[in-house]
């Protein structure tokens, strides 16, 4: 048999071994076609992976449908959360190696990377673990009968994954989808198969029967494709960009009615008032709140509004933060700022920053590239923007913020709200009444007041308007991964 | 007054307006539909249709009333009107009752109880406008929580077979979250919702919280579903609809989207049900009533070999029993099919059953009566489970019954089918109750009964049955959205 075991060094030193195939079944397999995945830091092949197309995407949801008919279903809860919690002890083993994958695979620096990853994959899988025995039904009260629902799980449930942030976005879309009963087959992104392929190794030594998960890697327009149009997957959960959403939902519609939860992209305001206690904690999130992974977060807050009072001090500290964070290689020290996924990425948002400078907003700091290898940005301030403005509508999903001033609380609150998206929001007060009458006015999922950015696995995520359908996280990601029987058994008299 | 402009119709002594209820008004179509008794065949009236302006201004008008005040009005104030709405569903229960038959087809009785129906449904979710509860989630170093919000504009899409039921399926739930609602009945059933408008108006809605108008499926339904405005849609009808309209959701504003669609559901009966009569009863019940027109109808009867030539006999005993006639005469059963086409459609299907082999062992054959779209009750045997009869929806009085020997067998032919609406089990075993339920891929199980649909319990498919869970606590998921705040507490640096 073919392997696809492959050393990969990073660049401080630390090798790891990954399994370049097509995890299916417990085995990894061979794809259609190899694809290279890049080092964004130098623009180089770190290495290339088995990439599916239909008809890998065809025996994994089969695997995937013999497992749940074959056990899964039936599977006792507490089996499957010490399952869940086994996977999280290897990944705690082995968290080394997934962040410098994570790092070299994404480009985000490595000391984020362990900071943040293997904690968050661990604790979304802690908390779903903790639900597989309370998933529980209603007992309706019905003359004459005995009426009760159960939530089942769905059957085969698939999740296409983006490249902004592999191991946790993995965790998002299995975590739930397992503890529910479920069997699933992901795809995650091309760009970023790496982390994935090695958590793929630890969810067999876990011990998850074959077919219970399956991983994948594929170009969206082949695998991403063939995954939502397959008649035996029953739901499909996405994150990505609007346009693939729209066509992930028509092609459920034309094949099986597949359910469809969606996670698509954003423009989220962050609104400073000018009551704020201290100025510096509110630069500090609102730069985190766009910087932070390079700007690449659907919920970045990318328009900032200050109010005109404390707006030229903003403003200068605000600039004072940004440029004494660092950007460069992800594997050096003190690193903040990494390089951009890709060259498309890249070409795409210094496109914007020209329109921004054309439409005739001020390119107050940064806008140009860094270095002449890897894809960095420096991080870019717009100021003197309009409403009108492309920069101020469209999602740039880079280190680019507008900053802009306001006076009035009713003419922010409309200004925030005029857009197709409603993903979050960020609300800078120290008044009371006001954090909660502008939290309540903000068509956003998530509303963050007095600090951006902040997610566990019980806080339900998502959006409104066009940012998305259906909440992942909390206890309401569940109803995304069961479905609903009604049970009406008789024992009145019935003529 | 002005008469030219006043869609005013004395029927029957029911006053009707059969403009389009949009703001409180009843306001000209783009066109006029002609709606059809399908007892007689002949034209009751004509309606006012919406074209995609006139769905614009529904739409906006929803909207406007949303945003200026609906959304911020006070649970207490939503319950009050929707009790009041109850109230006036109740003294005019006899007007919408002869409406409902007039316009469907079904007999007098069954629409008396629609119509209590509705009354209860508007109760139900009345009770529910004050305990929209989010949560409090423990977090550390924060104040988190969420909170239930309407949506906003919710439009739904309704069908005929029972036009007032369905209307408040979508209206309660969607009004007493919060939103306000546009709603496009279905052109061949329009007359009870038109009252059932003037009823809104009444109670005291502000105009454009609840807005009532019918049209084309492929001209107002449309619109409405790819409206950029309408943040939620509902839909009840077939399949291939329901798949357009998801489509045009995701083409247009990716508004979120619960659709109810067919089925083929089967009813299985063991060998130990302790009276006959009652499975007999049920079952037929499960079929024929609403002449067969439900979407969760037994259509597919499985019987245990055992008692399978008593139950059959039984059956169409009971089955001959049941008059086939004009719907305001109390000794009719079974009333009219929908329209001459649905006729034509479920005829065909007897065709293609005998064709294909199947014994035609009851009916099979029109009425002849006063014009109307009547036929026979139609029982199929010697079926097999590839043939369309025991396949595709006929959505009509025609029931295929089979005999079977062995439990793990029938509840795989139930299964195999891609609907999963609604499903029975007839069995006297606790044991066997359970398991056979928890076996059948339904949304909806009944155990000893069939067709028992309640305001307080979920309803909805498994597979192309559909997306979602309407009735009960359920369905308020439909019509919020979540929004999660996080209320910072610490100090970061």
């Amino acid at each position: 048999m073919t392997s696809f075991i492959t050393e990969i060094s990073a660049p401080d030193g630390h090798k790891v071994t990954v399994n370049t195939g097509l995890f299916i079944n417990n085995e990894f397999v061979t794809g259609a076609s190899t694809i290279d995945t890049i080092n964004p830091a130098t623009g180089k092949v770190i290495t290339s992976v088995q990439a599916a197309e239909k008809e890998q995407v065809d025996l994994a949801v089969e695997a995937a449908h013999k497992a749940f008919y074959g056990g899964w279903k039936t599977t006792n809860p507490r089996e499957r959360a010490r399952l869940m919690r086994k996977l999280t002890d290897l990944v705690k083993r082995d968290a080394e190696d997934l962040v410098h994958l994570e790092s070299l695979d994404m480009g985000k620096p490595l000391e984020t990377s362990r900071a943040v990853d293997p904690s968050a994959f661990i604790d979304w899988f802690q908390y779903y673990a903790g639900f597989c025995d309370k998933l529980h039904g209603k007992v309706i009260e019905t003359e004459g009968k005995l009426s009760y629902t159960v939530h089942e799980p769905i059957g085969v449930v698939s999740g296409i994954i983006p490249w902004n942030g592999p191991m946790i976005m993995l965790a998002w879309k299995i975590a739930p989808a397992i503890c529910t009963g479920n069997t699933v087959v992901i795809k995650t992104s091309e760009l970023t198969p790496l982390s994935a392929l090695k958590i793929s190794e630890l969810i067999k030594e876990a011990g998850f029967p074959p077919g219970v998960i399956n991983i994948i890697t594929g170009y969206g327009s082949k695998a991403g494709e063939a995954l939502s149009r397959h008649m035996k997957v029953s739901k499909i959960a996405f994150t990505g960009s609007l346009a693939t959403g729209r066509a992930i939902m028509k092609a459920a519609a034309e094949t099986n009615l597949k359910k469809v939860t969606l996670e698509l992209g954003g423009k989220s305001p962050n609104i400073i008032f000018d009551d704020v206690e201290n100025l510096d904690e509110v630069v500090f999130w609102s730069h985190l709140g766009i910087y932070f992974n390079a700007g690449q977060a659907c919920c970045a807050g990318a328009r900032i509004y200050v109010q005109e009072g404390i707006y030229d001090q903003f403003l200068e500290k605000f600039k004072a933060l940004t440029l004494s964070k660092k950007v460069g290689d992800p594997f050096s020290a003190e690193i903040f700022q990494g390089p951009q996924i890709s060259e498309t990425q890249f070409n795409r948002i210094m496109n914007y920053i020209a329109i921004g400078k054309k439409e005739g907003a001020t390119c107050y700091l940064g806008g140009e590239r860094v270095g002449d290898q890897g894809y960095f940005i420096e991080p870019t301030i717009f100021t003197d923007v309009t409403e009108e403005m492309t920069i101020m509508k469209e999602e740039i999903f880079g280190p680019v913020v507008a900053i802009a001033k306001f006076k009035d609380v009713d003419d922010v609150i409309a200004k925030a709200n005029n857009t197709e998206y409603g993903l979050g929001a960020g609300v800078f007060t120290s008044n009371i009444t006001r954090a909660v009458k502008v939290s309540n006015a903000l068509e956003a999922g998530t509303v963050w007041v007095n600090h951006y950015y902040s997610q566990t696995p019980a806080e339900p995520f998502g959006g409104y308007k066009q940012s998305g359908i259906g909440r992942e996280c909390g206890e309401y990601a569940l109803s995304n991964y069961t479905q609903v029987k009604a049970i009406k058994i008789n024992t009145g008299n019935p003529f | 007054m002005n008469m030219t402009t006043s869609f005013a119709l004395f029927l029957y002594f029911y006053l009707v307006n059969t403009g389009l209820f949009i703001n409180n008004e009843f306001v000209a179509g783009n066109n006029t539909i002609e709606t059809i008794n399908p007892a007689t065949g002949k034209v009751i009236t004509s309606v006012q249709a919406a074209g995609s302006q006139q769905v614009n201004t529904a739409v906006e008008a929803a909207h406007k009333a949303f945003h200026g005040g609906w959304k911020t009005s006070t649970p207490r104030n939503r319950a009050r009107l929707m009790h009041k709405l109850a109230d006036l569903v109740e003294r005019d229960v006899n007007d919408l009752a002869h409406l409902e038959t007039l316009d469907n087809g079904k007999p007098l009785r069954n629409a008396q109880r629609d119509i209590i129906d509705v009354s209860n449904y508007i109760r139900y979710f009345a009770g529910f406008c004050d305990k929209l509860h989010g949560k409090v989630i423990d977090t550390q170093g924060k104040l988190s929580y969420t909170v239930h919000e309407p949506i906003g504009v919710c439009g739904a899409i309704i069908p005929w077979n029972f036009p007032i039921v369905m209307l408040i399926w979508k209206v309660a739930p969607a009004i007493c979250t919060g939103n306000t609602i546009v709603v496009k009945t279905s052109e061949m059933t329009p007359l009870s919702a038109l009252k059932f408008a003037a009823l809104v108006k009444e109670a005291g809605f502000a105009p454009g919280v609840i807005n009532i108008i019918t049209g084309y499926g492929h001209i107002a339904g449309d619109s409405l579903a790819r409206h950029m405005k309408c943040d939620k849609i509902a839909f009840t009808g077939s399949v291939n609809v329901g798949r357009a309209i998801m489509k045009a959701a995701a083409e247009s504003n990716l508004k979120k989207i619960t659709l109810e669609l067919g089925g083929k559901s089967p009813n299985i009966i063991f060998d130990d049900v302790e009276n006959l009569d009652e499975a007999v009863f049920w079952s037929r019940f499960g079929i024929f009533y609403n002449a067969g027109q439900m979407c969760f109808a037994g259509s597919r009867i499985y019987v245990q070999e055992g008692i399978y030539d008593e139950f059959v006999k039984k059956f169409e005993k009971l089955v001959l029993s049941g008059k086939v006639g004009c719907p305001f005469d109390k000794s009719t059963f079974q009333g009219p099919q929908i329209s001459e086409t649905h006729l034509n459609r479920i005829m065909s299907y007897i065709d293609i059953g005998k064709k294909e082999g199947a014994t035609c062992h009851l009916g099979g054959k029109r009425v002849n009566n006063n014009g109307g779209y009547f036929m026979e009750p139609t029982v199929f045997t010697d079926v097999k489970p590839d043939m369309r009869i025991m396949r595709e929806e006929i959505f009509g009085p025609v029931v295929v019954i089979c005999k079977f020997k062995d439990t793990k067998d029938v509840i795989k032919q139930a299964n195999d089918t891609i609907f999963g609406l609604a499903a029975s089990v007839f069995t006297s075993n606790i044991t066997r109750a359970v398991t056979v339920s928890n076996a059948l891929e339904a949304g909806s199980v009944w155990v000893n009964c069939t067709s028992i649909v309640t305001e307080n319990s979920p309803f909805g498919g498994y597979k192309q049955s559909g997306i979602g869970r309407e009735n009960s606590e359920y369905a308020l998921a439909n019509y919020t959205q979540i929004k999660a705040v996080k209320i910072n507490l610490n100090s970061k640096l």
